[in-house]
């Protein structure tokens, strides 16, 4: 079977998006774990003050997402860009 | 050298095997160990509930190894059933239930000895909610296997299903992508379970009375946990259920092969992290039981947000599945 340049250009494009999506979920997905465990922790310990850490976390996790934006970027211009 | 379609489906069966029970004795294993270091800590604590305690190891170990034995079963029949006369595209479908089934063993085997080492532990702590402790590993290290229920069931749809009219190119990618997808996913969802229900047992034995909502946080926890898992399983079937188009050309086949590697992957992450957020929770309506229900809604949001890159993933594999 004879694979044209192009066609395997495509198909490594694709492999890329599904790996570069796929590997880049973990780590956003345990990190943003720990720190809403820690959310939770924390407002066990002080529930008085669960808006302030609800926030924190929240914004928290916001920064750890971003890796997995960059993924969903690079999978989405591997797919339909490049 | 040219080999016949036969000879090639049976090395993809032998194959299989290995790769299946190789990976699935990797989890179980880890898990029994973690119950036993467990019970032997307790033991020390409290010689006299000695009996008690091995009691209860044994039943943990044995729900641990569940998950081994569904892939010994498995690679069984890898080995055994005859698949003479099979079509060439069997062997991608042999090949991927032997990476499902050993992938999906992984989580579900170390998660399930967590909740079994807890409640060792926790029979030594307090000796008077020996059974509550018993039934609560139970639940929750049950909900740690599901993962791997969901890779066998897919597993065995690999093995079983007669795949004779789906085109070998790009067919053979969309089978083993199948066998990824809820192999690699199950993987989080099976720990992440177990990180929940080992929370719970260890919360049982700090503050028996709250036993109630402590179940009740692990279950849901556990619930948001497994969501990657049925993401894998959703994807398998779309990949395995949906006629492919023949095509010569390999995009196509990279496509499928890749949307199941990346729903795979992309649930290993969000799996573990939703079952830490659960824990986390877990532990604190045992201690404070009086705010379960703000700990149940920040768990939600938190567990919420950790799954968001399960769901890209699962975006990203859709759109490789039915768009370009």
């Amino acid at each position: 079977m004879a694979i044209e340049g192009a066609d395997l250009i495509k198909a490594a494009a694709f492999l890329g998006a599904g790996i570069a999506m796929g590997l880049g979920a973990i780590g956003p997905g345990i990190g943003e774990g720990m720190t809403a465990a820690k959310a939770c922790e924390a407002i066990g310990n002080n529930p008085n003050e669960a808006g302030l850490l609800t926030r924190t976390m929240l914004v928290g996790q916001a920064v750890a997402e971003s890796t997995g934006i960059y993924s969903l970027v690079i999978a989405l211009l591997l797919l339909f860009v490049v | 050298m040219q080999w016949n379609p036969e000879t090639i489906v049976a090395v993809a069966a032998y194959t299989g095997a290995g790769i299946c029970m190789g990976f699935g004795a990797v989890g179980a294993a880890i898990g029994e160990g973690y119950t036993a270091a467990q019970a032997n800590h307790a033991v020390s604590r409290n010689t006299d509930l000695s009996g008690d305690i091995f009691k209860n190891m044994l039943v943990g170990q044995a729900v641990a190894e569940s998950a081994s034995i569904f892939a010994l079963v498995i690679a069984i029949l890898l080995m055994f059933l005859n698949f003479q006369g099979a079509p060439l595209i069997k062997a991608a479908a042999l090949l991927g239930a032997g990476l499902c089934m050993g992938l999906g063993a992984l989580g579900s085997g170390i998660g399930s000895g967590l909740p079994g080492g807890q409640a060792c532990f926790g029979i030594a702590r307090q000796p008077a909610v020996t059974g509550r402790l018993t039934t609560n590993m139970l639940i929750g290290s049950a909900v740690c296997q599901t993962p791997a229920i969901f890779a066998m069931v897919v597993a065995l749809l690999l093995i079983f299903i007669d795949f004779s009219r789906l085109p070998l190119q790009p067919g053979w990618a969309a089978l083993i992508g199948a066998g990824l997808s809820t192999g690699l996913a199950a993987i989080g969802s099976g720990y992440g379970g177990g990180v929940a229900a080992g929370a719970s047992c260890e919360g049982v034995a700090r503050q028996p009375l709250a036993v109630g909502p402590l179940t009740t946080t692990m279950l849901v926890g556990q619930a948001v946990a497994q969501t990657p898992a049925i993401f894998g399983l959703l994807v398998s079937f779309i990949l395995l259920f949906r006629g492919i188009p023949a095509s010569e050309s390999l995009a196509p086949a990279m496509a499928l092969l890749s949307a199941g590697l990346c729903t795979g992957l992309g649930g290993i992450g969000p799996g573990i992290g939703n079952g830490q957020v659960a824990g986390g929770a877990v532990r604190w309506v045992a201690r404070n039981s009086a705010i379960a229900g703000d700990l149940m809604r920040v768990m939600l949001v938190g567990q919420a947000v950790s799954q968001s890159t399960a769901i890209y993933a699962m975006v990203v594999s859709l759109v490789l599945i039915f768009v370009v």
